[in-house]
C-alpha cells in the first residue's frame, strides 16, 4: 500500500562553483522511511550544502515531516546549509505551517534552488 | 455534475499504515464531484490522512484485527468526514507544535498531526466513545470557503 521511499544522491555545482549535494527522494516519505532518509542523510560529506528534491516524492504525512525535521536539527548541529525543491504548492504550504521555512528555503525548482546557494 | 446532496460513502479500512490512502482517494473523488477546488481537495487529503494515521496508531493500536471507519457526507454546503475507531479518544489537543523547540530537541519532531487537520479544514472535533471506546474525528470542509 504504502510506496518504498527511495533515494539518490548527486553532485552538482553550486552557482559559485562550489559542489553541492542533492539529496533526491521518490516514492512516499513517512514513518517507514527512516533508515532511507536519515541514513542517506548521514552519509553525506557534511561541509557541504544539501538539496532535497521532493519533485518525484508522491505523499508526505506528519511523520515523513519529522524524519525532515530530523534532517534539519543534524544540519543545524553541522552548520550545513539544507534548502529544498520539487514540492507541491499544497507541501510549501504545508511546510510552511509547521515552521520549516525556518530553517530551509523552499525552491520552486532545482534551477533556482542551485542559484541560491 | 453528479448528484452528491444527502449521499453518504463509507470506507472499512484495516489498522495498517499505508490504508490511509485509500481514504484519501475515496474523500478526494467525493470532494470532486461536490466541486472542491483542487487546493481544498489536497487539504483535505492531508487532514484525513493524519486522522487516519491517528486512528491506527493510536486509537486501534496497530492492531490488525480492527478496523477503521471513514464515512463521508455530502450536503450542499459542505464535506463531513467521520473517521471512528476503537479508542477512548484523547485526553486534550496537544499544543501548537513549535520548530524552533523541535530544532532544539526541547520537543519531540513528531506530534504535528493534529495541528495539520485543525489548520487545513474548517471544522475538527474530536469526540470520545462512550465507555472508553468507539471515540471518532469529525472533519468538516465548506464549498463556501474561498481558495487560498
Amino acid at each position: 500500500m504504502q510506496s518504498e521511499t527511495k533515494a539518490k544522491v548527486d553532485e552538482v555545482l553550486g552557482a559559485n562553483g562550489t559542489p553541492v549535494t542533492v539529496l533526491r527522494f521518490t516514492g512516499d516519505i513517512s514513518s517507514t522511511s527512516r533508515d532511507t532518509v536519515l541514513g542517506t542523510y548521514e552519509g553525506v560529506v557534511k561541509s557541504r550544502p544539501v538539496l532535497i528534491d521532493f519533485s518525484k516524492v508522491d505523499y508526505i504525512n506528519s511523520s515523513g515531516i519529522a524524519l525532515v525535521i530530523q534532517m534539519l536539527m543534524e544540519a543545524s548541529k553541522a552548520d550545513q546549509r539544507i534548502a529544498a525543491f520539487g514540492l507541491t504548492p499544497h507541501f510549501q504550504k504545508v511546510f510552511t505551517m509547521v515552521g520549516i521555512t525556518k530553517y530551509a528555503a523552499l525552491h520552486r525548482d532545482e534551477a533556482t534552488a542551485i542559484a541560491s546557494l | 455534475m453528479v448528484e452528491t446532496r444527502g449521499t453518504a460513502v463509507e470506507v472499512k479500512l484495516p489498522s495498517r499504515m499505508g490504508f490511509e490512502k485509500v481514504a484519501m482517494g475515496t474523500a478526494a473523488s467525493v470532494a470532486k464531484l461536490m466541486g472542491f477546488p483542487d487546493d481544498r481537495i489536497e487539504d483535505l487529503k492531508t487532514a484525513l490522512a493524519e486522522a487516519c494515521i491517528n486512528a491506527i496508531e493510536h486509537g486501534n493500536q496497530l492492531d490488525g484485527n480492527l478496523c477503521l471507519g471513514v464515512i463521508l457526507s455530502a450536503s450542499d454546503e459542505a464535506l463531513e468526514v467521520k473517521v471512528m475507531d476503537n479508542g477512548s479518544g484523547i485526553a486534550k489537543a496537544p499544543s501548537k507544535p513549535d520548530i524552533d523547540r523541535k530544532m532544539h530537541g526541547e520537543e519531540g519532531p513528531r506530534g504535528m498531526g493534529m495541528f495539520l487537520i485543525q489548520s487545513l479544514v474548517d471544522e475538527a472535533e474530536w469526540v470520545k466513545g462512550a465507555a472508553g471506546k468507539g471515540s471518532y474525528v469529525r472533519l468538516v470542509i465548506r464549498l463556501d470557503k474561498e481558495s487560498e
